[in-house]
């Protein structure tokens, strides 16, 4: 049914990503899938990284972390991105083309201020790639 | 469970050797975040609210006490570019002196990003944004203005001392034109080309330093941290950060309601539309909606989208005045000022035991001022777009190329504008409106009169100094957010939009109200003391690529 499940990943909000990356990873388990933790950076220092680079380890960190407790391999991608406020919906939309992605499944919750960095990306990322796409709201 | 790498997809990352700074200080520490109805807040504290707060303010005084204002700020600024034009010309030679001297060293190759970095932005989309952000309007205001306004005055302005070309009756002096001219490009361009460019070299070049190598966030304070340490978390860089939005938001914004002033008074002059408080309050919501739009689409698809139409526009313009005027004889005088600029650049940047008063403080030290009240701005957008470039490459790029422009046009215009004086003593459109009666809004306007097709390229002015317009609003948001949100790139939506329009509002403000004069002297006040900090700038780049070079 899938062969490659791609997982956002917003770092600033980390604890928030749980339900999903379970999610994925027993879908995964299910279908014999492989799984990918896909995040967006600027070039400039952020709140999470000093440098992409940095970046990039951090990722890499939280998906060997998470691949411990799933029993499972993750894979991870770093997406950079200029002026993520405008353009992080066209860049995600972009990459998950690239990546030749099945199905992506995605932490949302009931609206409140982490929205704005991921919850619409999801029904964009529906509207406008062949992928399947997976909202899931956080626990609690 | 090994976790693997997908190095084969997607961008490529920048990495390499870079020395970062060791701080206990994260990015967005001190910001509030928060949820009001539908938009979600994400603002440094208490950035964000002194700067809007101060705004208010300042807004609230010029319109209560307009003639106190007008008073104060209207003594104020001439007092200060008069009492310190030395103080303002030493400091530009030595921001001049030392980006050359960068250029030359070994600290030239250090890449701002770390050593493997790669650019985000090509030559020509970055050229674009350069002269977009920083400079464009003031080229089409000055770009005939200033040179034709060297040649002929009358009043005492004139660079050096130099030769008279009119007599006092009107007439021309054949033997002072040649001097007159070659003096008038030589100290326009000693305005326009390495000093001022110098100026923003260093604010981007500290920035884009201590962000991209230092890993601190893309803010004005960050460039203080070899001075300050950790204090520049505190209050130190509160203010520091704080003067610089101060400074940039009504740089941009009493810029919009004069330059609303003069796009209408070109619109009367082109179209007969009489210049009314309403028709300059329809341009300014028309510039900012334009501005709105862009920083919505974004740095990729709105900032540089537009700073590239407006390249081409500015272009064309640039051509047809070139080719309508005779290119034969702009291009020798081109190289002629390329030459005369290189003769008087020291006289002209010589800061003691000068007596051309006029020139030297009422207009140098007023440049300087006004370059380095811009600086915080300009110097962090260009920051913002000049990742992966190295040091050398990137002065070379911000200075020598954009200075050579610049030389360029002026000639263009302004060598045109000189022409059609000396060709037409009596009829000179030109002459009219800047020596006979003084009315800067409408000098290319009136050399664009003395050259076939003027209604078309008249109108192509226009849409031109709009546009210009809407690109410094539109970049001046980006950096406001930016800094009021504690260096965040991924600050929300509705910030931006706010800043963007705030600027609008309180241009209309000062419009409808009176004030615009008093709050720009203001503005470049600020000139003053950022020169101080612009210097300790110098000295914060100099131990920053030291210990780049070493690592």
């Amino acid at each position: 049914m899938f062969r490659k499940i791609v997982v956002p990943i917003d770092l600033a909000h980390a604890d928030r990503m749980e339900s999903a990356i379970t999610v994925a990873a027993d879908l995964a388990k299910l279908y014999g899938a492989t799984v990918c933790y896909l995040g967006a950076t600027t070039p400039t220092p952020s709140s999470v990284a000093h440098s992409p680079e940095e970046y990039k380890e951090k990722l890499a960190a939280f998906a060997l972390k998470e691949a411990q407790v799933h029993g499972q391999d993750v894979t991870t991608h770093v997406v950079l991105s200029h002026d993520p406020t405008a353009t992080l919906d066209d860049d995600l939309v972009k990459e998950v083309d690239e990546m030749d992605v099945d199905l992506v499944v995605m932490a949302t919750h009931v609206p409140h201020i982490g929205d704005r960095i991921w919850a619409s990306n999801g029904g964009n990322l529906a509207r406008r790639t062949k992928a399947s796409v997976c909202l899931v709201r956080a626990a609690g | 469970m090994a976790t693997q790498d997908e190095t084969d997809m997607g961008i490529p990352l920048p990495e390499g050797a870079s020395d970062m700074i060791e701080t206990d200080y994260t990015i967005g520490q001190d910001n509030i975040e928060t949820q009001i109805g539908p938009f979600g807040l994400d603002i440094h504290n208490p950035v964000f609210l002194i700067s809007g707060l101060s705004v208010v303010i300042f807004v609230l005084y010029a319109l209560i006490a307009p003639t106190q204002a007008a008073d104060f700020f209207g003594w104020l600024r001439p007092a200060l570019t008069s009492t310190f034009d030395g103080f303002f010309l030493t400091a530009a030679n030595i921001f001049v002196i030392f980006c050359l001297l960068l250029i030359v060293s070994p600290y030239g190759s250090v890449r701002l990003g770390g050593a493997d970095a790669t650019p985000d932005y090509g030559y020509l989309g970055w050229f674009a944004m350069l002269f977009a952000a920083g400079m464009g309007i003031g080229l089409m205001f000055f770009g005939v203005l200033e040179p034709a306004y060297y040649f002929g005055t009358p009043w005492g302005d004139e660079p050096l001392g130099t030769v008279r070309p009119f007599a006092e009756d009107g007439t021309l002096i054949a033997a002072n034109v040649e001097e007159a001219k070659r003096m008038a490009l030589a100290a326009t361009s000693y305005h326009w080309a390495l000093h001022p460019w110098a100026i923003y070299a260093v604010v981007a070049l500290a920035l884009a330093l201590f962000s991209y190598n230092k890993g601190l966030p893309l803010s004005i304070r960050s460039a203080f941290y070899p001075i300050l340490g950790e204090r520049v978390w505190g209050w130190w860089g509160h203010v520091i950060d704080i003067v610089a939005v101060f400074a940039t938001l009504f740089g941009l914004a009493t810029s919009l309601g004069l330059g609303a002033q003069q796009a209408n008074a070109g619109l009367e002059f082109v179209y007969g539309i009489p210049s009314s408080v309403t028709a300059q309050v329809v341009l300014i919501v028309l510039i900012t909606l334009l501005a709105l739009i862009s920083v919505i689409r974004g740095l990729d698809g709105g900032v540089k989208v537009l700073s590239e139409i407006n390249m081409v526009l500015a272009i064309g313009l640039l051509l047809f005045v070139l080719f309508t005027a005779g290119a034969v004889g702009i291009f020798t005088d081109f190289f002629a000022t390329i030459v005369a600029y290189g003769q008087e650049i020291l006289p002209l940047s010589n800061p003691i035991g000068r007596s051309d008063d006029g020139y030297r403080e009422g207009w140098t030290a007023f440049y300087w001022a006004w370059w380095i009240s811009w600086s915080p701005f300009v110097g962090m957008f260009i920051a913002r777009v000049s990742r992966g470039r190295s040091v050398r490459e990137f002065l070379t790029c911000v200075l020598i190329i954009p200075s050579l422009v610049c030389v360029f046009w002026m000639t263009v215009f302004g060598g045109t504008a000189i022409n059609d004086m000396i060709a037409n003593v009596d009829a000179s459109a030109v002459k009219a409106n800047v020596i006979d009666s003084y009315s800067p809004e409408l000098s290319l306007f009136a050399m664009l009169d003395s050259l076939p097709l003027a209604s078309i390229t008249s109108t192509l002015g226009i849409v031109l100094v709009i546009v210009f317009f809407v690109t410094s609003s539109d970049s001046g948001s980006l950096v406001i957010d930016t800094i009021t949100a504690g260096g965040k790139i991924d600050a929300p939506v509705p910030q931006r939009v706010f800043w963007c329009t705030f600027e609008g509002l309180v241009a209309i403000a000062l419009l409808i109200g009176g004030g615009l004069g008093s709050l720009q002297a203001m503005v470049i006040s600020t000139g003053l003391p950022f020169t101080i900090v612009l210097l300790l700038m110098c000295f914060a780049i100099f131990r920053g690529l030291q210990s780049e070079m070493k690592a």
